[in-house]
């Protein structure tokens, strides 16, 4: 009996959960679906779900008129080379803090944190006239740093909490057995380190490619990433939804797929350890 | 132990990360304060001496500014409510056992994938377009008349799209919160004969305070600053004009930038406020 009511339970939860989940997840599901329309499909009324002629030509097209490749690839090193640079720094900071901390460490941190409370529009002009003075005007080495700087605070603190959780015992026995410093960080902590820098490398990756307000202001059309390419249809002319589907499909595929792999990560990433 | 040496090159690896973070912080800082007090126009005339207080009164007297406070008070709140609610339904739905669970929980985190201008562009063309938008659609196939979103209801129309970018944060951080607690606790008070809304309102609520508090927080210092959905749907018309968006329109279009750096002086205040208690939280959890 207690079974029967417990299964019918799970069998209405289910049916609620997948409802306001592919109703929240719609609007992804819809742009992806239009991306494969002609455009006269697109904008058809009453709107076609399923059953067009499923064509790619869209594709094609936002990489003929607009060099779709130089945008991803702009993306790439951009959120690479800073999510990258990043981690180069922070992984000798998070490891100190984490494994020498001292008096100063947690303030140390609190204060890494708050400058990333900085809001971006208060420093956009200094910024800006600081980006004209050393010639990096959109260029992709301009935002390689800034993206950095803006993602370093996480960087350092995703680090730091997973460093944390490597046991100080192995250390000292890896010093009592005589390692030097440079084999211990060598041979005992990078290899249980590995994990916990790649969560954060593929977080920080995921953070840097969507950001969009240093990514707009400081670039034309040498470096645009893709947030920039995207943004071009804000003024579109003429018929474009299959082409903005196509083309913002190509955008967030990669991220959705890292998402997937990034989603365990991510509470501990975004709220500073404060939730676990 | 930590012997002397080690925290010699302690300090010495922390080094490049400190100082990077502490000239990002201060160089562009002191570059905003120093225009904050100039009359400096780069299109008419340049840096034409030195202002006082004035930007700073200028840019609070101005007709925007009070328009502005408003309607980023009206953006950061209403996502709040509407993503700290739902967020709490969803997660207290998610922690139910569920067939596919893994996959309902990725079709509810998609959308915080989702790049800023995308997800605006989609909604304000193919969701909210009062010819050829799906809503409108839907509008008139129950026989009522099509809303121009984006024009005649601006304000909530960007809330919604802010909200569907952040309500999955919100969730996964409340689901979190919620799979963390004593499932013991919550039986017995089942077996005690609790309702289901009792055990909510007395165990399940307060054991989501602090999660709810650090969604609140984040959210609002990330809320304060959205500019990509702002920047590429109304360009801040129709009485969408956040305080962030004026600061950069006083920069960009009208090029004053000591009015406009004064403006981001007090945002930087405002961000500062909610920082120092989110500090405090985070802090409080460093010493556990």
């Amino acid at each position: 009996m207690a079974r029967t009511v417990t299964s019918q339970r799970k069998a209405l939860t289910t049916a609620a959960a997948w409802i306001v989940g592919l109703l929240i997840f719609f609007p992804i599901l819809w742009t992806i679906l239009t991306s494969f329309k002609t455009e006269a499909q697109a904008i058809a009324s009453p709107p076609i779900f399923l059953n067009f002629d499923w064509t790619l030509e869209n594709y094609a097209i936002v990489q003929d008129r607009s060099d779709y490749m130089r945008f991803l690839w702009n993306s790439i090193i951009i959120a690479g080379g800073s999510t990258l640079l990043g981690v180069i720094i922070a992984v000798p900071a998070a490891w100190s803090m984490a494994f020498v901390p001292s008096k100063r460490t947690k303030d140390i941190l609190l204060w890494m944190l708050s400058t990333k409370m900085l809001p971006a529009v208060g420093v956009l002009y200094p910024i800006y006239l600081l980006f004209i003075k050393l010639g990096l005007l959109d260029t992709r080495t301009g935002l390689v740093i800034v993206l950095m700087l803006i993602n370093l605070p996480i960087i350092v603190w995703m680090l730091y909490t997973y460093f944390r959780e490597i046991p100080g015992e192995i250390l000292e026995a890896a010093r009592m057995d005589g390692a030097t410093l440079k084999e211990e960080i060598l041979y005992v902590l990078t290899p249980m380190a590995i994990p916990g820098i790649a969560s954060t490398i593929l977080l920080n990756f995921i953070l840097a490619w969507n950001e969009a307000f240093w990514t707009l202001n400081l670039t034309a059309a040498k470096a645009g990433p893709l947030t920039a390419f995207i943004a071009s249809y804000s003024s579109p002319e003429g018929l474009f939804y299959a082409k903005l589907s196509a083309a913002s499909t190509m955008a967030i595929a990669p991220i959705l797929i890292l998402g997937w792999f990034s989603q365990k990560q991510l509470v501990r990433g975004l709220t500073f350890g404060a939730v676990k | 132990m930590a012997t002397k040496a080690s925290r010699s090159a302690a300090r010495l690896m922390m080094a490049p990360a400190v100082i990077l973070l502490l000239g990002w912080m201060l160089v562009p800082l002191t570059m905003t304060l120093w225009f904050s007090f100039r009359k400096f126009l780069p299109m008419r005339g340049g840096d034409l001496g030195w202002a006082g207080f004035d930007n700073y009164a200028r840019f609070v007297t101005s007709s925007s500014f009070w328009p502005a406070v408003y309607t980023t008070l009206l953006i950061v709140g209403g996502v709040l409510v509407i993503t700290v609610m739902l967020g709490v339904l969803l997660a207290l739905l998610l922690d139910q056992p569920i067939w596919g669970q893994g996959v309902v929980r990725i079709l509810v985190i998609a959308p915080f994938f989702v790049m800023p201008t995308v997800s605006a562009l989609v909604w304000k063309n193919m969701f909210m377009d009062p010819v050829n938008g799906l809503f409108a659609h839907l509008f008139k196939f129950f026989g009522a008349e099509p809303v121009v979103w984006l024009t005649d209801a601006a304000l909530p129309s960007i809330i919604m799209i802010v909200s569907w970018q952040w309500l999955p944060f919100a969730t996964l951080i409340l689901l979190t919160a919620i799979q963390s607690l004593d499932s013991e606790q919550l039986e017995a008070a089942e077996m005690d004969g609790a309702p289901s809304l009792k055990r909510f309102w007395f165990i399940i609520l307060p054991h989501l305070s602090r999660a709810i508090t650090v969604v609140i927080l984040i959210q609002t210092i990330f809320l304060l600053s959205i500019f990509a959905e702002i920047f590429v749907t109304t360009q801040g018309a129709f009485d969408t004009r956040t305080l962030t968006y004026l600061i950069f329109q006083r920069i960009t279009d009208a090029q004053n930038i000591g009015l406009g750096s004064a403006g981001g002086i007090y945002a930087i205040i405002l961000a500062n406020i909610v920082a120092i208690f989110l500090m405090r939280i985070v802090g409080k959890n460093l010493d556990a």
